[in-house]
């Protein structure tokens, strides 16, 4: 790869809700620190959406996401670049947009980019949220998988497409799977943002974007601290409920 | 005589429970007063002049300085200090007071329901921004329902902040608005237009949809700061009055503005309600310094990205050690998410210390921010630990339930 890794937070005026705008500054920082050239991009829904290695879709209200999912499907740059080798992480309603329909507030279906071979549907249920623990499935050499998840949709995947995990405690996508993998996309429901929590599955996108160059370990002695204490307090509400 | 009763209900209620050192006893007696009377907040309400104060932050200080305000020309006014802000917090406020004004913080999602039960005179807007995530109250959604509950509402003033598009849009359909340059210095939640889902730019003096022309309505007043950090209030009608707190911050000059323009709703002139104003120096207990053993510290609230992205500028100034306290309980919300929202990099630099019963999410964010930090899950011995053995009055910004937690602590 020549010139600088280019990292983008998609839209930030629509999908910006949650805090996983975090997850682009986790990307380009952890390249940074391992000495590689990185830079981070806010990608505003005003303009058309920039040439980038790396994009980051996060949460949003319902409707601002159907509005991000027009314009991503009329801009067009999303779907090329993910034919041309581009990573993508898509969470809760950036993962739903980068799927093939998604319902808006009303409960209509509306079209998603369709990078992802998956469908949501407004859940019939109260809403997921809480703690989340997933085992990994969809890619390989990851660690349990922890986030917070806060959505109303469930997600059913299709043609082939592969959860990234398996959940243990939480919904996910709702019948057991938790987010999708194909190719360079992910999608997920984890919300913490999902990198700061899991720093194996960032290092896993930034190594997929530097065409499979090993990567130097970091000093994640915090985020280490932080996935145990978050997996413990799931396990204890898992004991709880079971005995209740 | 179902009234009266609820009423007295609540009293004892509270004064038995405030004997038993349950807290302040409010919220306790003021449900049970509204179990024997559903409709005890509008007999409550009958006859008085009520006030009511909403938004995602500030209404604590507002509801605070406006009673103030009020009291300025010797009447009493009777307030639910403090900030139990849902329908028994207001009962039991009421059933404690005869007095003929009445100023209440109400959660931004129960204005609709607090506004008809009390038919209030004057309506305070502040501001809306994303809060506690992980409940499912959008902004948007809030905006439409105040919409709709002023909308039928046809007595009640309106004071309401211009200066943030999804305020305006709650406030739009009232028949009488106040409207006050208050200042937004968080934006990103009002990008979205309320009205057609199109674009909110924002420029000098003003913000216009680009998409249907939503835009800044014309101010009744605005605040005006100057290069020298001095504020005042200027009127549409040529008045200027300064806006001089011993509360700090731009934001709380702001609040002040709000109440003086909603004081004069009220009938009291805005420059007693501004030099009453000027007197406050604490509210439920935000800036007080307190004494943790030999350490003095300030303890500060902040507890949404827009309330830090405030506070970040008061403190920005500063030398004094920082700490940082963060939880995640069901009164701060159960995801810390949002602390990737806040812009910590503005501390790099500082000696700051994260704690709190979520220190670890904190952590991690300072790291990717820059900022250097010790971490120390005891709130107390973070200040202790933040002093260093000088002198210096440690700068604490918590959340909701680590600012209380201080707070509460014997010193």
């Amino acid at each position: 790869m020549s010139g600088p890794l280019r990292v983008a937070v998609v839209y930030p005026d629509l999908l910006g809700t949650y805090g996983d705008g975090g997850n682009g500054l986790i990307l380009t920082r952890r390249a940074q620190w391992r000495g590689r050239d990185a830079v981070l991009v806010q990608a505003a829904s005003d303009r058309a959406l920039p040439d980038a290695d790396i994009y980051c879709l996060g949460g949003g209200e319902d409707g601002p996401q159907v509005r991000a999912s027009r314009s991503l499907i009329d801009d067009g740059t999303l779907v090329e670049r993910v034919a041309g080798g581009a990573v993508v992480l898509a969470v809760c309603a950036g993962f739903q947009v980068v799927g093939r329909s998604f319902p808006g507030a009303d409960g209509d279906l509306h079209e998603g980019v369709g990078i992802l071979g998956v469908e949501t549907v407004k859940g019939t249920g109260p809403r997921a949220v809480g703690e989340v623990v997933a085992e990994p499935e969809g890619v390989a050499g990851l660690p349990v998988l922890t986030g917070f998840e806060n959505h109303g949709g469930v997600t059913a995947l299709r043609d082939g497409t592969v959860a990234l995990g398996r959940v243990t405690t939480g919904v996910g996508n709702g019948d057991g799977g938790e987010g999708a993998v194909s190719g360079r996309v992910v999608g997920t429901y984890l919300h913490g943002p999902v990198l700061a929590r899991n720093p194996a599955l960032a290092d896993l996108l930034l190594s997929w974007a530097l065409d499979g160059e090993a990567l130097d370990p970091l000093d994640d002695a915090d985020a280490e601290d932080l996935r145990e204490e978050r997996l413990s307090s799931a396990r204890r509400k898992r004991r709880f409920r079971r005995r209740a | 005589m179902r009234a009266r009763l609820a009423s007295a209900t609540t009293r004892m209620v509270n004064a038995a429970s405030r004997r038993m050192g349950r807290g302040q006893g409010t919220v306790a007696g003021g449900r049970a007063g509204l179990r024997l009377d559903p409709k005890l907040l509008e007999h409550l309400s009958a006859g008085r002049q009520v006030a009511l104060v909403t938004g995602t932050n500030g209404k604590t200080t507002t509801t605070r300085l406006l009673t103030v305000a009020l009291a300025a020309k010797g009447d009493a006014v009777v307030s639910n200090e403090t900030g139990s802000n849902m329908p028994p917090g207001h009962v039991a406020a009421l059933a404690g007071s005869h007095a003929d004004h009445a100023v209440l913080e109400v959660d931004e999602v129960y204005l609709p329901r607090v506004l008809t039960a009390t038919g209030a005179a004057v309506v305070v807007l502040l501001n809306l921004s994303r809060d506690q995530l992980d409940r499912t109250n959008e902004v948007r959604m809030v905006a439409g329902r105040w919409r709709a509950a002023l909308a039928a509402a046809p007595h009640t003033h309106v004071v309401a902040n211009a200066d943030d598009p999804l305020v305006v849009w709650g406030a739009g359909v009232a028949r009488d608005v106040h409207w006050v340059g208050a200042g937004l210095r968080w934006q990103l939640d009002a990008v979205g237009c309320p009205a057609c889902e199109g674009r909110i730019e924002f420029g000098e003096g003003g913000w216009s949809c680009v998409g249907c022309g939503f835009a800044r309505p014309e101010t009744e007043a605005a605040l005006v700061v100057s290069a020298d950090g001095t504020s005042s209030g200027v009127w549409a009608d040529g008045r200027t009055h300064p806006v001089s707190l011993a509360l700090p911050g731009r934001f709380n000059q702001a609040n002040a503005l709000m109440a003086a323009v909603a004081a004069e709703a009220c009938g009291v002139d805005a420059p007693a309600a501004l030099e009453a104003m000027a007197e406050v120096n604490e509210v439920a207990g935000r800036f007080t310094v307190r004494a943790f053993g030999d350490v003095k510290a300030r303890l500060m609230l902040a507890k949404n990205p827009a309330g830090w992205d405030e506070l970040l500028d008061l403190v920005a100034g500063s030398e004094a050690p920082l700490v940082v306290s963060i939880n995640a309980r069901i009164a701060d919300g159960a995801d810390p998410s949002w602390l990737w929202d806040v812009p910590y990099e503005r501390l790099a630099g500082r000696s700051v210390v994260a704690t709190g019963d979520r220190f670890r999410d904190l952590s991690v964010r300072l790291r990717y921010a820059g900022v250097a930090h010790s971490t120390e899950s005891d709130p107390v011995q973070a200040v202790t630990m933040a002093a260093d053995g000088t002198q210096s009055v440690v700068d604490v910004i918590g959340n909701y339930t680590a600012f209380h937690d201080l707070l509460g602590m014997p010193g």
